[in-house]
């Protein structure tokens, strides 16, 4: 059984992130618990990364289209909101693979809420590695990113926010 | 009213008031002020249309009689809807959709702080979720309150306008009846009066900064907990039903 789990878990860390591709659903840390019914059946928890992110339903496809394909006829897959998604699962290497794709990756963990008194983080160009950057908008492209613009080469660029 | 009965309309009430709240902010979409603010009320919109789409889905599972949240959401008249009024109030300019936003996302974050500890396992954790988006929206929209009441003069009339028109649906949001009286027993529903202190508390600090004044023995209007609204949530469900309703069977 413990075979099968870490093939399942192989197969699903080759399905990329429908909205940023060089990383895989795995790395993201959405799959939450892989539960292996019988030969054909899975159970599958997977937890958003935001409550209205359009991009999970586009992830249960792909899982099941996946599955499907190796094998296995019936893919249950059921949403567990607790304990909610942190970007403190993504992984170093994935992280490292964001800021190669122009993605700030979240520079802090999530224990630290010093932001919320006001204190700015410093965030990395992804570009040209400055520290002198300005927050330019809270609310990106995607419900994940926020909005930064480097102040060395001036370049706009999208930040993962660590929440 | 068993507890089945209760929790189901507590998970409507909630669902309903973040679908319609959801359904306005997302009329700015493609009309923001600027850009960056486009985006940040769509991104907040979109962040509430998901709560009330898992709270929905919670809602028909606890229901048991075979309704999707699409049905829910759908198929139901504005007499069905439980939704707290303020949510169906119209944008007007972008003072009033930020001092309605603000009012509302200072509610949630202490209402769902509570309702984390919920003994109810899906609720607690929808809350869970919901505390780290609202974070971010009630950071944004009081910063937004502040610049507007602390700005030029007319910011300051039209966000004063607006705490004093809105003020008169805040009464509503900590309503109680028998669905909560039950609930509560059973250690699943927020007491609301307790949120209601820390929101007041919250709300004034908010408002002194802003230099505006906060209203004070005002009427409050009343009634969404029985399924009356004012006359704007027919034409929102109007809007949003109209698909669904004639292509009965429409998939996306
Ligand atoms: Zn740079």
């Amino acid at each position: 059984m413990a075979l099968v789990k870490e093939y399942i878990y192989q197969l699903l860390s080759e399905i990329p992130d429908p909205e940023i591709p060089v990383i895989s659903i795995t790395d993201l840390g959405v799959i939450r618990d892989i539960i292996i019914i019988d030969e054909v059946t899975i159970e599958l928890k997977i937890t958003p990364t935001y409550s209205g992110c359009p991009a999970m339903k586009q992830i249960e496809d792909d899982v099941r289209k996946k599955l499907i394909g190796q094998g296995f006829t019936s893919i249950k897959i059921n949403t567990v909101f607790s304990p909610p998604w942190t970007t403190d699962w993504i992984n170093p290497e994935a992280k490292e693979r964001l800021r190669q794709y122009g993605i700030a990756p979240p520079e802090h963990t999530t224990e630290d809420k010093s932001w919320l008194t006001g204190k700015e983080k410093v965030i990395l160009c992804p570009r040209c590695k400055s520290k002198n950057t300005k927050l330019i908008s809270q609310f990106g492209s995607t419900a994940c990113k926020a909005l930064y613009q480097c102040q060395d080469c001036l370049e706009p660029f999208d930040y993962f926010k660590c929440i | 009213m068993t507890t089945q009965e209760a929790l189901f309309q507590y998970a409507l009430r909630l669902g309903d008031t973040n679908l319609i709240l959801g359904q306005r902010l997302s009329e700015w979409t493609g009309h923001g002020p600027f850009l960056e603010e486009d985006l940040a009320l769509t991104n907040i919109a979109l962040d509430i249309t998901g709560t009330a789409k898992s709270l929905l889905e919670y809602a028909a599972q606890v229901e048991g009689k075979g309704r999707t949240e699409d049905d829910l959401a759908y198929l139901r008249n504005d007499r069905q809807y439980l939704n707290a009024q303020i949510t169906e109030q119209p944008n007007g300019d972008y003072a009033k959709t930020i001092v309605r936003q603000a009012m509302i996302d200072c509610f949630d974050l202490y209402f769902y702080t509570e309702l984390a500890k919920s003994k109810d396992e899906t609720l607690s954790g929808i809350a869970q979720k919901s505390i780290k988006e609202v974070t971010y929206h009630l950071r944004h929209t009081t910063s937004w309150l502040i610049r507007f009441g602390d700005g030029t003069e007319d910011s300051h009339n039209r966000a004063q306008t607006a705490v004093n028109e809105l003020w008169a649906y805040t009464g509503e949001m900590f309503e109680m009846n028998e669905v909560d009286a039950i609930l509560i027993k059973e250690g699943i529903a927020v007491d609301l009066p307790a949120v209601k202190l820390k929101w007041e508390k919250h709300m004034s600090d908010v408002l002194e900064k802003a230099t505006l004044v906060k209203p004070e023995n005002v009427f409050m209007h009343t009634g969404s907990r029985k399924g009356i609204h004012t006359e704007h949530l027919a034409f929102i469900l109007a809007e949003m039903q109209a698909l669904p309703r004639m292509y009965p069977d429409a998939k996306w």
